[in-house]
């Protein structure tokens, strides 16, 4: 069945106001389903040390302030960050060259001044790590930044989910009593859907 | 300018005063003006992506002195 010289003008003209309208429709169609979507974030925290503990911490409280959903997989040395007394974290400026070494105390110029103690010497000499952990602690208290059980329980209050690994639980010989309470315990299986579907997913 | 609850979120840094701010705003109701005081210069750029991204209006800001002000507006 030939189409007819009007037909075929109809369907021209059809064929172009669709092309106009269409754009617009799937355009404003997509911005409303993108501003009616809830953002995720997943995050897996693999470091057990008080640096370390940080990233973790203050991106998933923000993003839950900032009406993301969000999930944190806590797996080998990132467990530490679920005990109940996180207040014995350490950080150790031995093997990390990019640490800088500066005093949270004293006049100006003292703090202003960079040690640079050679990695090996630092490895050497007994109690570094616990002093070091001590400097970078008041360095924190000094500079308005808050502690990790701070941060931690803002997380939880704001609806953070807490995942701790099974398997490292067990390899590291812990008991769920030693982690605070309202953790999820699971293992990579439950991870990866949550990854798949989270717009930003992070490793750390 | 008219506010109806304010936060000191000054010697706080980088993400207590968004945090502080966020639980503020839950207790209020939409229309309400919440006003923060900041130390934190990252807390300028910080506000703005916080009022795009939750809908809550950044009606007003100000420095001052190395100090910040921001005035949030409730969403409804």
């Amino acid at each position: 069945m030939g189409a007819t010289p009007e037909i075929a003008a109809i369907d021209e003209l059809i064929k172009q106001r669709l092309a106009e309208i269409l754009p617009q429709q799937i355009e404003a169609q997509m911005k409303a389903r993108e501003e009616s979507r809830t953002p995720s974030l997943a995050i897996i925290a693999t470091k057990g040390t008080l640096d370390w503990a940080y990233p973790p911490f203050i991106l998933g409280s923000t993003a839950a302030a900032l009406g993301w959903d969000v999930s944190i997989f806590f797996t080998f040395y990132g467990l530490n960050l679920l005990k109940k007394d996180v207040s014995d974290l350490k950080v150790s400026p031995l093997g990390n060259p990019g640490m800088p070494m500066k005093m949270p105390f004293g006049p100006d110029w003292f703090k202003g001044l960079n040690w640079n103690i050679p990695n090996l010497l630092q490895a050497g000499i007994p109690g570094f790590e616990s002093v070091a952990t001590l400097l970078m602690q008041q360095t924190i208290k000094n500079n308005g930044v808050a502690s990790i059980d701070e941060l931690r329980s803002l997380s939880l209050e704001a609806d953070v989910k807490f995942i701790a690994c099974q398997m490292t639980v067990e390899l590291f010989g812990f008991s769920h009593d030693d982690f605070i309470p309202g953790i999820d315990y699971a293992g990579a299986a439950t991870f990866l859907p949550v990854a798949q579907k989270a717009d930003v997913s992070l490793f750390m | 300018m008219n506010f109806d609850k304010e936060l000191d979120a000054r010697g706080l840094n980088c993400p207590l005063p968004i945090l502080r701010a966020k639980k503020a705003l839950t207790d209020m109701t939409g229309g309400q003006v919440l006003r923060i005081l900041s130390t934190d210069p990252g807390s300028v750029k910080d506000f703005q992506a916080f009022a795009k991204q939750t809908g809550n209006e950044l009606v007003a800001s100000a420095e001052n002195n190395k100090e910040f002000e921001f005035y949030l507006k409730r969403k409804q």
